[in-house]
């Protein structure tokens, strides 16, 4: 078993966020701890309301030598965005 | 000097030493984490330190102001209690320090916010959501190291023990606590230690640790100014720079 504590990758919801984004990561024995160093970490400058922490080994990712196959069909569908439709000014967060 | 500018420099000498031993830690904590917490912390009691200066220089009006304070007093002008000039040692002894400091200090801030002085209430008000959090976060590593391998076990316990005598000082009070306490400005003789045993006590139980004996024999003399020899070396360091260019500024 290695002797460093494990990457854990932290999340926060900021102040007028409505989602939780990656703010960076931080070592920690377990969850409760991950928790607690996030906070000292990263809202030092009063960034958020709310702390997710994952352990980083958790985290599956997509393949870049997928990146093809995956994304690239598309590229050639701009029917898929809404751009053809004037949004009204109070609709907002969209 | 008038009791209540003598309990205010209490309140600011407990929070300014043990923010200068903390800062002394920056960069030289065991994990980047546990750096940026420790100073984290040693920020929120110097911004507290400010508040009881700011107000115990206004009560005094001899035109000091909170930094002269902080650097133009010598050792027997200042305070704080005797734990908190204990050094750093290990990190065991950093943190059974910061436990049985925010476990009284937690209390002590949460009794305040019903002071009768609305100054004093309003600071402690306040200051209660941060060492609400330093108490959640120095009790879990006291559990952690506690309950943790067999060396932190001893190291936490050798802690406890070496630093037990002088907690008893935070509870021992004087006629200048007195005093406030029959104000209704600070709370009565006896309430905090109870509240603290209890807390220690299960904290302590949690981390597989043994409590050393409430009627053991107790150091004190920090509050009236009579200090160990750490101090002068805290003071030396903190003061430097005011002393040798007084008034100096950024």
């Amino acid at each position: 078993m290695s002797k460093e504590w494990p990457l854990w990758e932290v999340f926060i919801r900021s102040q007028h966020g409505l989602a939780h984004k990656h703010v960076g990561s931080l070592h920690a024995p377990d969850a409760g701890m991950a928790v607690n160093n996030a906070r000292d970490v990263y809202t030092r400058r009063n960034e958020g309301v709310s702390i997710w922490v994952v352990r980083a080994a958790d985290i599956v990712a997509s393949s870049p030598s997928d990146k093809g196959a995956l994304f690239e069909p598309s590229n050639s569908k701009v029917y898929r965005h809404p751009t053809f439709f004037p949004m009204p000014e109070e609709v907002k967060n969209l | 000097m008038d009791d209540k500018v003598n309990y205010l420099l209490r309140l600011g000498d407990n929070a300014l030493i043990l923010s200068q031993q903390l800062s002394q830690l920056c960069g030289k904590g065991p994990a980047l984490e546990e750096d940026m917490a420790l100073t984290n912390v040693a920020l929120d009691l110097l911004g507290q330190t400010r508040m009881w200066f700011e107000y115990a220089a206004e009560l005094e009006g001899a035109g000091r102001d909170e930094d002269q304070l902080a650097y133009h007093r010598d050792a027997h002008d200042f305070k704080n209690c005797l734990l908190l000039e204990q050094p750093n040692g290990n990190y065991a002894d950093t943190m059974m320090r910061q436990f049985f400091f925010d476990s009284w200090h937690y209390f002590l801030i949460r009794e305040l916010t019903a002071s009768s002085d609305a100054r004093i209430a309003a600071i402690a008000d306040k200051s209660l959501k941060e060492v609400t959090y330093h108490l959640r976060r120095s009790g879990d590593l006291i559990v952690r190291l506690g309950d943790g391998t067999a060396d932190s076990h001893a190291k936490t316990q050798t802690a406890a023990n070496e630093l037990w005598m002088y907690t008893g000082e935070m509870f021992a009070y004087d006629a200048v606590d007195n005093a406030m306490a029959a104000a209704g400005i600070a709370p009565a003789s006896g309430v905090l230690r109870q509240l603290w045993l209890d807390h220690v006590a299960e904290v302590f139980a949690e981390a597989t640790l043994t409590m050393p004996s409430p009627d053991a024999w107790m150091q004190k003399g920090g509050k009236q100014g009579t200090h160990t020899e750490h101090l002068g070396f805290i003071l030396a360091e903190m003061q430097f720079l005011q002393r040798a260019y007084p008034g100096a500024e950024w």
